[in-house]
């Protein structure tokens, strides 16, 4: 369990993070999102206890960083922004120094390389100098180097940042199966990324919370949450399409053609309008329901917050 | 203290995987041997001891030491690994021990392989070998404290360059103070306290007896309290400057 009261980290007079609150449980699976330089990097630096907070308190494991940073760093596996590794060694001999730090011996220590070596895919790179691997491979070994003691906390900075697709959808799938009981903290600028592996999205602008809840409700933010988009095959009066009871409003794509009609308070509309087309004898070819749109949520909340 | 071995292992590895070690070994022996026969005649002296051989020490590790000290910090912290270390459940006094013990003993390992000079002197003439062994013993202990200076130089700054360059300054000021061109710019009008103090900061005057084999209890506690304090204030530094 992390606890957080009133995080504050001032570098100078600029207010990086700025009285952040919040706890999270095990089982929870944080997205931590935000514009450039809005803090992520900085509260999760704090949080692993690499830069001491300004002002307020951490408590990780029921104790406070300031006194059991140790002890709680044994429960953390941290991928620092920019995955930074010991260039000069191989992924092998990197992954052998983490183990020994982190207490594993003889052969339970080979037996956890194996293991996380096959997880993130690490076979062809095992001899190879990390300074000579490709970006993505270098990402893989700080995150194998984050996950290989199995901790209970994972806390990773931007994880799936130049990954090939395979591999995010790899990254993403080990996130997913690690143990129910865990705490993860993700950040990221890949907004689908948090859908798909959250249960809890945290976005922060400038330093403050300015969201804090499942993604589903970060969705139900959207204007186009249930909202349903059609496409005729040709023209035919769409007027009556507005007039539907729990239709708010209606919107026509100019270049695509496509007619967008937005539901009064989230409610469905989709049973309503597939009756309007049938008894209008509308011809259309295409008839979807949009799941919300996320870029849009997070422009409006994030530059809500700039433009004040 | 398992922590300590494990990066004091990671760090002598790296000195190796990198050329630095091998460098760093060769450029001490050959110049330790130029300066030592052309230089300083050791052959010519007729003399069966090392003493013109470790006089040069000091000289040596004025531009060799910073060489290996400047990495230690200086790229942990650009390279963003010391976010790394520091995450780690290791403490930054056992990070900072494992990494001055690892470079000290590549400066061991520097001094052992001169024996060709020890075997030299034994084979021309009949040296007293425990005053030899006291020297090197000696001459290790000066390269600790120029290696905490070293360290902590490059504690200060991202740019190795600048670590370099600092460390040399400094270790300069330290060997010279000592020397006859200071002291003599302090005799006459400065009081013979002031002029006492100076030359008892100076790394020649501690490294003088050393080389004749004089183990004196103020020559050894003058170089381990060196170590100990700039070993210190590297870790007061790193706290403050790690994130930076
Ligand atoms: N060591 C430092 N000294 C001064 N300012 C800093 C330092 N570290 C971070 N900052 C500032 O703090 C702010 C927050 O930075 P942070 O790295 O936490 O942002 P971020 O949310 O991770 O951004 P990104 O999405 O680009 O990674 C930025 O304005 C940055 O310039
Ligand atoms: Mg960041």
């Amino acid at each position: 369990m992390i606890s957080v009261k009133n995080l504050t980290k001032c570098f100078g007079d600029m207010v990086a993070v700025d009285g952040l609150s919040f706890d999270i449980r095990p089982g929870e699976v944080v997205g931590f999102l935000g514009p450039n330089g809005a803090g992520k990097s900085t509260t999760m630096k704090m949080l692993t206890g690499f830069l001491a907070p300004s002002e307020g308190e951490i408590r990780i494991a029921d104790r406070a960083m300031q006194d059991g940073s140790r002890v709680i760093r044994q429960h953390i596996g941290y991928l620092p922004e920019g995955a930074p590794a010991y260039g000069d060694m191989t992924t092998y001999q990197f992954l052998r120094f983490i183990a020994q730090v982190r207490g594993l011996k003889g052969r339970d220590s080979e037996r956890r390389i194996e293991e996380v070596v096959a997880q993130v895919e690490l076979a062809e790179v095992l001899n190879k100098p990390i300074e000579n691997l490709s970006k993505g491979f270098k990402r893989r070994v700080g995150l194998a180097q984050a996950i290989l003691h199995d901790p209970d906390i994972l806390i990773l900075d931007e994880p799936t940042d130049g990954l090939d697709p395979n591999q995010k959808h790899q990254v993403r799938r080990l996130i997913q199966n690690l143990a129910k009981d865990k705490i993860v903290i993700v950040s990221t600028h890949i907004l689908e990324e948090v859908t798909a592996v959250c249960n809890r999205v945290m976005i922060i602008a400038e330093g403050k919370l300015l969201f804090d809840n499942t993604p589903e409700a970060l969705l139900q933010k959207s204007r186009y949450y249930r909202a349903v988009t059609l496409h005729m095959s040709y023209s035919a009066d769409i007027s009556g399409l507005a007039e539907i009871d729990g239709v708010d409003d209606m919107e026509v794509d100019q270049k695509t053609g496509r007619v967008t009609l937005f539901p009064h308070d989230n409610t469905e509309i989709l049973h309503l309008v597939t009756e309007h087309i049938q008894l209008r004898k509308l011809p259309v070819d295409t008839l979807f329901v949009e799941q919300g749109r996320l870029d849009e949520v997070f422009r409006e909340i994030t530059q809500r917050e700039t433009a004040k | 203290m398992s922590m300590v071995s494990v990066v004091f292992r990671r760090e002598l590895a790296s000195f190796f995987a990198t050329p630095v070690a091998y460098v760093f070994v060769t450029i001490f022996l050959v110049m330790s041997g130029v300066f030592a026969f052309f230089i300083g005649n050791l052959y010519e002296r007729g003399q069966a001891d090392l003493l013109p051989f470790f006089n040069f020490h000091p000289w040596l590790y004025l531009f060799l030491v910073p060489a290996i000290a400047m990495r230690s910090w200086s790229e942990e912290r650009k390279s963003g690994t010391i976010e790394l270390l520091m995450t780690l459940p290791i403490s930054t006094f056992e990070a900072l021990l494992g990494k001055f013990l690892a470079a000290w003993s590549v400066l061991g390992l520097s001094l052992i392989l001169t024996f060709p000079m020890w075997l030299t002197v034994n084979y021309l003439g009949d040296p007293d070998n425990g005053i030899i062994i006291a020297a090197y013993l000696g001459s290790w202990l000066m390269a600790g404290a120029f290696l905490a200076i070293g360290m902590c130089m490059s504690a200060l700054t991202k740019n190795q360059v600048i670590a370099f360059i600092l460390a040399v300054v400094v270790c300069f000021l330290f060997v010279v103070s000592g020397s006859g061109i200071v002291l003599d710019a302090f005799k006459g009008w400065a009081p013979s306290l002031v002029i006492d103090t100076i030359a008892s900061f100076s790394f020649l005057t501690h490294f003088e007896s050393l080389a004749k084999g004089v183990i004196a209890l103020n020559d050894v506690g003058y170089f381990l309290i060196l170590m100990g304090t700039w070993l210190y204030a590297s870790l007061l530094i790193i706290e403050q400057k790690k994130a930076d």
